[in-house]
């Protein structure tokens, strides 16, 4: 694939470029960027730009939750009780400190149990804690909650770019906004993970934005499972260790390999689920989280601001528990693309160059394509169904939703005989 | 004819002899004296109707089941004469060889012992077996220091033992000629060239279909693939280990893979099974062995750094520390050409009475020994479950890997099968290689000896063990087909290579090859 000299890329993770205003065409820009600019920034048609407005609806955990809360409200009043309940994959959350009696009458109704409290804009694991008793979250009110920020808390963001536009060599998960307020939830923590070899794992999956109104999205087929290095136990819950499986809080671990990189491709794992649990309930599982996927982007589709020019590459991160029922931890809009392997690179490489052929700056594709690259279209203001002849292992009757995650990505033998075809109709005399 | 006659009731005889010692016998004879009970059975026609029973009772099944794998490691028939050596090896000089090795083997342990002064075997005090219980789980977090350990041997050890090998009686003059090997391998077994490799293995040709093949993407499962899952649930329905074995020559589904293995490989696991299995931990618990830090230490020198198998460390751990402590595995040394390494008591040096196998299983670690296990991993959760697959697939296949052996399975005769391949159908490569300093066997040796664990991506591991399985035999292991095809395959790209090291890093990362594919191209569309 060339790249039209005629066109200005402006590259990931350049520091804000005052200097460079008006020239690009497709710009991968940061939130913080963002933020600033985007309000008084005039873009002729053809530009993209790599962010929502206000995608922190969906990436902000209390805004998150709010919007899912409202979105199954809605479905039950308009469809039904069974409906609403495929909303049901986020753990119980509760803002904190305003929510903070309702989430104390929740507390008492299950004694016992863990809760994790997690910063509401932050990433990499920071400031992350599990409790189980109420004395515990006194203590940290009394000393954190409700506080600014001092100003060298709120630099981390910018500081993680440096001048030469590469990120920190401590690679980052992802980027947040920096708020002035630390707000936090609290949130149920899942005590029966899945294991495998012992290990607490959580799944990174890729979602293509291309607009919200009408819903247009697409599902990359590879990804990762991210291990914890250390074995699950609940009886340890001061070692972040055992239970943040971010790779930023792993490297950190005094047990861990930098070889090893902690990571399995989706592919193995999900070979591995197939060998132990047979394939009807790994379908299972993945449309399941077809199902996150799509009800998460439709509890925001009203709120986000959507603008032909924004599409936006979230990184989901997904848990599974015991009963192999996965849940949303939570949304990323900027997924670190630094790589931690050389099986990392190439994915994230692959990643980023299928995103561009879904943006297809050069116009080149009709619109009507059900897969380009390693990206199967999800949901295009409906469901997508597969090709006929898939076997419809789900048991749903004879839809089969069009995704392929963890399934072969032979992308480059796909986007040679799309493109192909598609230089093909061009040639054609309109 | 009268000859086979009384070979083939050698054979019952002495499979019998074995069976009746199994709790397959007693379990049958309960099974007989409950059935008495049952009103078909009448006294009159007492043998026939119980022998009908067990038909429809599925009982007959599991005692085919039981002599077909007696029969998949039982050693041909020898003369009643042969002694027992040769049961274990008649080629005297490869017995030599092996014997020559074991005491080097022996002494590099025992140095080690003085050097690092740590008995070879020392009782737990109770502090530390309390501790080991509770952490059982998670042994791999454990890091005690290892550095002063070393592996007993590496792969490329044995290879250069092999490699000096050479049978006394066979002069092959000083003239070159063109029956010289130009391998590194010079003892004159005979190996099946391709002919008779392609009957052989007949199953993997290109009209049959595979799994490694034919269920790629672009194939439509209604050609192959669903019918071949289809038959698969059959066979595992019936459980009959025969039809299991020729059905896994063809690839098993992932879904079934597990409890196909188990079926071919007769394991189920009783309660027996399972108590054994804790008697074994017992005795880790209770002793602590030399070996188990040389375990300790393969593991996190292997499969803890490789990508796909760190997950698995602890099984790895729980698998191994009480294989060698099972005395059951001593039994495999009856048919392979090595024998246990014997300890002696303190102070009682010599004296038969005082000596004891060490370790208890005879097998004494090397470098990557645990890789062996951790493809199992992939399939089989459960310790004791894991832990017989694993003992099963070492005394049927993986000890041939690391003896000297004139057995067509043994690395001996599989090295000799890869560089006669390599040399009668791809002449110029070997010749250029040779030339460079870079023999090929040199780059293939430790991907055979590891059965081509930790080099092949998983899913393609597992097909190519399929086959070991299915044919009951190395010789495509990775062995030296596919190493052969392996080198063919990326041909092109070794012409142009001037040193060892360049050609080491051609075929460096065989993460990315399948496996079925080549083995056939190979195989049958290679021009003869």
């Amino acid at each position: 694939m060339s790249r039209p000299k005629n066109q200005n890329y402006k590259g990931h993770g350049l520091p804000k470029g005052k200097e460079r205003e008006g020239e690009w065409d497709f710009y991968w820009c940061d939130v913080s960027w963002l933020r600033e600019n985007f309000d008084h920034t005039y873009m002729d048609e053809h530009v993209r730009i790599s962010h929502f407005r206000n995608h922190y609806e969906l990436t902000r955990k209390n805004y998150m939750v709010k919007n899912l809360k409202r979105f199954r409200k809605q479905l039950e009043r308009e469809v039904g009780k069974l409906e609403a309940a495929k909303c049901d994959f986020f753990p119980k959350t509760f803002e904190m400190p305003c929510e903070y009696h309702l989430f104390v009458e929740e507390f008492r109704k299950n004694p016992g149990i863990t809760w994790i409290m997690k910063p509401v804009a932050r990433s990499q694991g920071k400031g992350i804690f599990l409790f189980r008793r109420l004395k515990d979250i006194m203590d940290w009110r009394k000393g954190t909650a409700g506080k600014k920020l001092t100003s060298l808390e709120a630099q981390p963001a910018r500081s993680a770019i440096n001048p030469s536009g590469s990120h920190d060599t401590r690679s980052s998960d992802d980027q947040k906004d920096e708020i002035p307020v630390e707000n936090y939830v609290a949130q149920r923590y899942i005590e029966n993970p899945y294991l495998i070899g012992g290990r607490k794992f959580d799944l990174r999956v890729y979602v293509l934005v291309m607009s919200y109104i009408p819903l247009r999205a697409w599902l990359y087929r590879d990804g990762f499972a991210r291990f914890s290095n250390t074995r699950f136990t609940l009886n340890s819950i001061d070692d972040q260790y055992v239970h943040l499986t971010n790779v930023a809080v792993q490297k950190t671990s005094p047990d861990y390999h930098p070889k090893k990189g902690c990571k399995w491709m989706l592919q193995r794992f999900r070979q591995y689920l197939a060998s132990k649990h047979g394939p009807e309930a790994v379908e299972k599982l993945f449309s399941d989280m077809d199902n996150i996927f799509v009800k998460s982007l439709q509890s925001v589709q009203k709120v986000i601001i959507s603008d032909k020019h924004c599409f936006e590459l979230y990184g989901y991160d997904i848990l599974i528990d015991q009963d192999l029922k996965p849940w949303l931890l939570e949304v990323n809009a900027s997924p670190s693309l630094t790589a931690s392997s050389q099986e990392d690179y190439e994915l994230k490489t692959c990643l980023l160059e299928d995103t561009l052929h879904v943006v297809d700056m050069e116009a080149r594709l009709t619109g009507r394509e059900k897969r380009v690259g390693g990206f199967d279209l999800m949901w295009n203001d409906g469901p997508v169904s597969r090709e006929e002849g898939a076997p419809d292992l789900s048991g749903m009757g004879n839809f089969v939703t069009n995704t392929h995650l963890g399934c072969v990505n032979d992308r480059k033998k796909q986007l040679r005989q799309l493109f192909h075809s598609l230089q093909g109709q061009k040639k054609v005399p309109s | 004819m009268l000859q086979e006659e009384s070979d083939l009731s050698l054979i019952i005889a002495q499979i019998v002899q074995k069976l009746k010692g199994s709790n397959l016998y007693a379990q049958l004879e309960r099974q007989a004296w409950a059935s008495l009970q049952r009103p078909e059975i009448k006294l009159e026609s007492l043998k026939e109707d119980i022998k009908e029973f067990f038909k429809i009772s599925g009982w007959e099944k599991k005692l085919q089941n039981a002599v077909y794998s007696e029969l998949s490691v039982f050693p041909l028939p020898s003369h009643p004469a042969a002694p027992p050596e040769h049961l274990k090896e008649p080629l005297v000089y490869m017995r030599k060889a092996q014997g020559s090795w074991e005491k080097r083997i022996l002494k590099s342990l025992n140095s080690m012992c003085t050097e690092l002064s740590i008995p070879l075997a020392r009782k737990r005090p109770v502090g530390e077996q309390k501790e080991l219980l509770n952490k059982w789980n998670e042994m791999g977090t454990d890091e005690p220091d290892l550095s002063l350990f070393r592996p007993v041997y590496a792969p490329k050890d044995f290879l250069e033992v092999l490699i000096n090998l050479r049978n006394p009686n066979y002069e092959n003059g000083d003239s070159l000629s063109f029956r010289t090997h130009l391998g590194l391998i010079q003892v004159p077994l005979k190996v099946k060239d391709i002919p008779e490799l392609k009957e052989f293995f007949v199953e993997l040709g290109l009209t049959t279909g595979q799994l490694g093949i034919d269920d790629s993407t672009q194939v439509p499962p209604e050609l192959f693939e669903n019918e071949h899952v289809r038959i698969g649930q059959k066979v595992l329905a019936e459980q009959d280990s025969a039809a299991a074995q020729q059905y896994v020559r063809q690839g098993s589904p992932t879904a079934l893979r597990a409890e196909l293995w188990a079926l071919i490989l007769n394991i189920s696991s009783q309660p027996e099974d399972i108590l054994y299995y804790e008697q074994l931990k017992t005795n880790v618990i209770q002793h602590d062995l030399l070996v188990d830090s040389l375990i300790y230490k393969d593991v996190k020198l292997t499969a803890s750094n490789d990508d796909y198998y760190f997950v698995f460390e602890d099984y790895l751990y729980q698998v191994l520390l009480c294989f060698s402590r099972d005395t059951s595995v001593l039994g495999h040394f009856a048919y392979s050409s090595a024998s246990p390494p014997k300890s002696y008591i303190r102070g009682k040096l010599g004296l038969e009475e005082y000596a004891v196998f060490y370790p208890p299983n005879g097998v004494i670690p090397f470098h990557g020994f645990s890789m062996y296990v951790a493809p199992l991993c992939f399939l089989y959760h459960e310790p004791s479950k894991l832990y017989q697959i694993f003992r099963e697939m070492y005394v049927r296949f993986f000890f041939r890997l690391h003896s000297i052996s004139s057995h067509p399975s043994g690395i001996v005769s599989l090295c000799l099968l890869f560089e006669t391949l390599l040399q009668t159908y791809l002449p110029q490569l070997f010749y250029h290689l040779r030339e460079i300093g870079a023999q090929p066997l040199r780059i293939s040796f430790k991907w055979m000896v590891r059965a081509f664990s930790g080099y092949l991506a998983t899913d393609q591991l597992l097909l190519l063990w399929d086959r070991i399985l299915g044919y009951n035999s190395l010789e495509i292991l990775a062995g030296k087909i596919l190493a052969a095809a392996v080198f063919a395959f990326r041909a092109v790209n070794l012409m142009e290579v001037t040193s060892l090291a360049a050609a080491e890093a051609v075929l460096a990362d065989l993460s990315t090859l399948k496996v079925m594919p080549l083995l056939q191209i190979f195989l049958f569309a290679t021009v003869t």
